[in-house]
């Protein structure tokens, strides 16, 4: 089936598989391979992306089911080589250790601090609830959101 | 040295993270690259009456699909490397023939032209099995008349060993102490890296050359392993180990899937790739922990301890994985902790079960002793109505005992246990809190606060005590511009020493971080290695690196000095030059390496380049220590615990990078509370595998746990010239028996001694009610 998505700021069609998945299509067919798969129930968020605006597990939802929307994957955050605050605030806190779960949890964490721009701690652990990581404990991860929400709050 | 170490510096690794960069094995594509999927069994214990495998054959896209029966004889077995007396082996072939032994079991794999496909055909495998009764609960299995997992090997124990030490009959004879005895569980458990396991084999029939691919820990290990079993010569065999998404000892192994992609592409002539998913990687990667300990413990009336007997059941699975029989083992060695008890008995049994193999998960059979014996101390102040931190102040040694010798056959390095327990307690603010606690109960509230001092055992190690060497390879070199390259054996995956061991480089040739880079996990790149677990990477692996960097320095010292008509040992590195100390004769160290490398006017005997490197053996493991405190509180309406405080102070001797040390006891702290409230991997009666999804294995979340309150001490060890001990464990070691004593602890007041984790609400729920008081 033709499916067409403006991904990561550029309109592009394929003829994919109806079953195919958004992420493999994502990783497969556009060769963006920054967003992982972590799980196949939905549980862990490391195929979290941005759909219309809104971050959504890549891994339920098949390719043909984003026909016409726009996507933003980890790959599509910085501009024009600047990191988004997001992705400086993981590495300002080190937010991340393997960084498998990382996409993902930045990417929820930017729907997150949308929805929220100052979130307090309670609220940026229950707002990750759909991402799971192993390597940190979780509390660098908040602190690179409250980083984050600060830096976009006073961008100076 | 200079400043750099000790620095909270931001990681080398994380930009390309962060930006979705980075390279995982399924990110990596070749040409003409196939897919391969697997079969698993069903059944916990069958016979294989018939693998048929032509409907898959047949299907469109399948370009091939074996059996085991077409793997005999072609491929070698799946390794086990421990080497203990009187250990059974039974075969195990990385696709069963005749016989499964687990749900989860390959037994036939199928190559197709994309990942899809080759899932449909894998689901067109004919099997016809002969149920036969599974053999689930290891007490069970070692029953006379239990079904036999390996008919051949006679019963299902796998091993028995003992440790034995002091002088139990004045023990025994002695009727003032007081003997408390306490059976505990501790429960299988899953590693869960978030990315699962993931191979690509790609040989070449021209050149004979195989390359792999492999989401490992331990590439070099991994390479010699491949080519023992693929018949692929060593020398024409690479291992790269690309970004590796965790592995908590999930991935220090060598798996049968692994041997069969090596297979397929040998045969095929083609690039093969397997990614597993999350369903296989919870019933087919190795599991953690699952033991049944019974501890006796002899106290005198005043607290202290002068015996400990254990008797371990160690759950095996149904075959030994690299390093499975091992593990339990560590227990028996670590089984007295932080006191030194001079009369020590344990009986570990290894047990043959209808399972997925146990081997190594974080702490590594060290979890387990730290619980039972933090536990058991605990039980003693309960027994004899003593404060918990009392008890172990008793059976504490002082600092000036070390290196201390004990009765397991160990030697503790360096250790200061009162210090970290004094800075927790103070941290955590004990007398208030008991007080509270008081308070609390009054109002009928129940509060718990739980102690746990540990000790563990790290940087693996002597290699005497190492089933395939325990030594680490480092190399440093310079290149004509002055950047420097550094190579190491290690094989870290999350852990950060892109950014430690650049420290150590950058902070010994005097040098700009950004200069330094790191690479691993590449067997064409660093030609040896052993690999990254144990927390050994920086304690040994970064001290061969420190070497290498000290032999560079003498050689650069000796052509600066012939050059600046100084003595080698009048010069410093500093500031991105080599100079005398009052700066009056200097060359810059790019300078001095196109000395090195054009070779011009070379002293006499000095060769030409910059490249050194070290293989560090270690003349004895570390063993890093540390005192946490959790404080619980129980809904009383619902059994809920909820974790309200977690205070830890833990000593992993010199730290090089604070942030990076507070990232592995937070992550290890997650992992080891995960453990006593809420993980638990579950088989059925009959050996069906109920945790399953991630929907049913309980991953903490972030809401699921309190700040964590961290600090350290830094005692170095004399182990390594750096003074590093290691960290990767620690968290997770010293966490499980603090929360689970803390639960205790709130529980008391209903005579509550002991509950087998996980702690979930239904069990605490069940013991409230049984008190009708509450």
């Amino acid at each position: 089936m033709k499916t067409r998505v403006h991904l990561n700021g550029a309109w592009r069609e394929d003829d994919v598989e109806p079953r195919l998945l958004l992420v493999h299509y994502l990783r497969e067919v556009a060769g963006l391979t920054g967003t992982h798969i972590g799980c196949e129930t939905s549980i862990c968020g490391a195929c979290t992306v941005l759909l219309n605006g809104e971050a959504v597990k890549s891994c339920t939802l098949f390719a043909v089911q984003a026909d016409g929307a726009e996507i933003t994957t980890i790959e599509g955050l910085a501009t024009d080589g600047k990191l988004h605050p997001l992705q400086q605030g993981f590495w300002e806190e080190h937010g991340l250790q393997c960084g498998f779960c990382t996409p993902g949890m930045i990417l929820a964490s930017y729907q997150l601090l949308r929805r929220n721009p100052h979130p307090t701690q309670d609220e940026i652990r229950k707002g990750l609830e759909g991402n799971l990581c192993r390597c940190t404990g979780y509390q660098h991860i908040v602190k690179a959101v409250e980083w984050a929400a600060q830096k976009i709050g006073d961008p100076s | 040295m200079g400043t750099l170490l000790g620095e909270r510096i931001k990681r080398k690794e994380d930009p390309r993270l962060i930006q979705g960069r980075g390279h995982y094995v399924d990110d990596v594509k070749l040409d003409g690259m196939l897919h391969m999927a697997f079969a698993r069994s069903v059944h916990a214990h069958a016979r294989l009456k018939s693998v048929n495998v032509s409907a898959a054959r047949a299907h469109p896209g399948v370009v091939a699909a074996y059996t085991g029966a077409d793997l005999k004889g072609k491929v070698g077995l799946v390794p086990c490397a421990a080497g203990m007396e009187g250990l059974k082996v039974p075969d195990h072939p990385c696709l069963a023939v005749d016989k499964v032994c687990y749900v989860g079991e390959p037994m036939a794999a199928v190559v197709a032209r994309d990942r899809y496909v080759a899932r449909d055909a894998a689901d067109l495998i004919e099997i016809d099995y002969e149920p036969l009764p599974a053999v689930v609960d290891p007490e069970k299995a070692l029953a006379a008349g239990s079904p036999l997992i390996h008919e051949k090997l006679g019963d299902n124990v796998a091993f028995v060993a003992k440790l034995e030490g002091g002088d139990w009959k004045s023990v025994e004879a002695d009727k003032s102490l007081k003997v408390i005895k306490q059976r505990m569980i501790n429960q299988r458990l899953a590693p869960v890296s978030m990315e699962t396991r993931g191979v690509i084999a790609s040989y070449s029939p021209g050149e004979d050359t195989l390359t792999v691919w492999s989401s490992t820990q331990i590439p070099h290990i991994l390479k010699t392993q491949l080519s023992l079993m693929s018949g692929v010569d060593e020398a024409r065999c690479r291992v790269i180990a690309p970004e590796v998404g965790g592995g908590f000892g999930s991935k220090l192994n060598v798996y049968g899937e692994e041997g069969v992609a090596c297979f397929a592409s040998k045969s095929l002539g083609k690039p093969v790739k397997w990614i597993e998913g999350r369903g296989e990687n919870l019933v087919a990667t190795i599991h953690g922990r699952d033991q049944i300990n019974t501890v006796e413990i002899y106290a005198a009336p005043d607290g202290k301890v002068v015996g400990l007997k254990c008797w371990i059941i160690a759950d095996l699975g149904a075959y030994h994985q690299l390093l499975t029989p091992a593990i339990p083992t560590l227990t028996a060695l670590m089984i007295v902790g932080c006191y030194n008890t001079p009369n020590v008995f344990v009986e570990t049994k290894g047990v043959f079960t209808n399972k997925m193999a146990t081997d190594a998960y974080r702490g590594a059979g060290r979890p387990e002793a730290t619980y039972i014996i933090e536990r058991a101390m605990d039980l003693v102040a309960h027994e004899l109505n003593l404060d918990p931190v009392d008890v172990r102040e008793k059976n504490f040694p002082s600092s000036k005992e070390f290196p201390l010798s004990l009765v397991t056959g160990v030697t503790y390095d360096t250790a200061n246990y009162q210090k970290t327990l004094k800075k927790v307690l103070r941290l955590a603010g004990y007398p208030s809190l008991r007080k509270e606690q008081e308070r609390l109960r009054k109002k009928g509230r129940y509060l718990g606060i739980g102690l746990s001092t540990y000790v563990e055992i790290c940087a693996m190690g002597p290699s005497s005590r190492m089933p395939a060497g325990g030594w680490e390879f480092g190399s440093v070199r310079v290149d004509p511009t002055g950047k420097v390259t550094v190579l190491s054996g290690t094989s870290p995956h999350g852990q950060g020493e892109e950014t430690s061991f650049a420290q150590i480089v950058a902070d010994g040739l005097g040098i700009p971080y950004d200069d330094v880079t790191v690479y691993h996990g590449d067997t064409f790149q660093v030609p040896i290695g052993i690999g990254t677990f144990g927390s050994r990477t920086t304690a040994v692996g970064g001290t061969a690196i420190y070497r290498a960097v000290e032999q560079l320095k003498k050689k650069m010292a000796r052509i600066a000095a012939h050059k600046l008509g100084v003595k080698p040992g009048e010069l410093e590195f500093k500031d991105g030059k080599v100079e005398t100390a009052d700066g009056q004769k200097s060359m810059t160290f790019v300078e001095v390496a196109g000395e090195a490398i054009f070779a011009k006017q070379l002293p006499p005997g000095i060769e030409p380049g910059l490249a050194e490197q070290c293989v560090f053996e270690p003349a004895n493991y570390t063993f890093p220590f540390g005192a946490h405190v959790a404080v619980t509180e129980i809904d009383g309406e619902t059994g809920e615990v909820r974790l309200r405080n977690y205070f830890a102070v833990d000593d992993c001797g010199r730290i090089l990078n604070p942030m990076l040390v507070d990232g592995q006891i937070h992550g290890g702290l997650a992992q080891g509370i995960g453990q006593a409230l809420w993980e638990e991997h579950v088989y059925d009666e009959n050996g069906q595998l109920v945790t399953g999804t991630l929907m049913d294995y309980a991953v903490p979340k972030a809401f699921h746990f309190p700040w964590f309150e961290t600090e350290n001490t830094q005692t170095r060890t004399p182990v390594n010239p750096l003074g590093v001990k290691g960290v990767g464990e620690a968290g997770t070691i010293g966490s499980t028996p603090a929360v689970v004593n803390s639960v205790i602890d709130a529980l008391s007041p209903f005579g509550v001694r002991h509950v087998d984790m996980p702690l979930k609400p239904e069990k605490i729920w069940k013991i409230l009610k049984q008190h009708p008081g509450n």
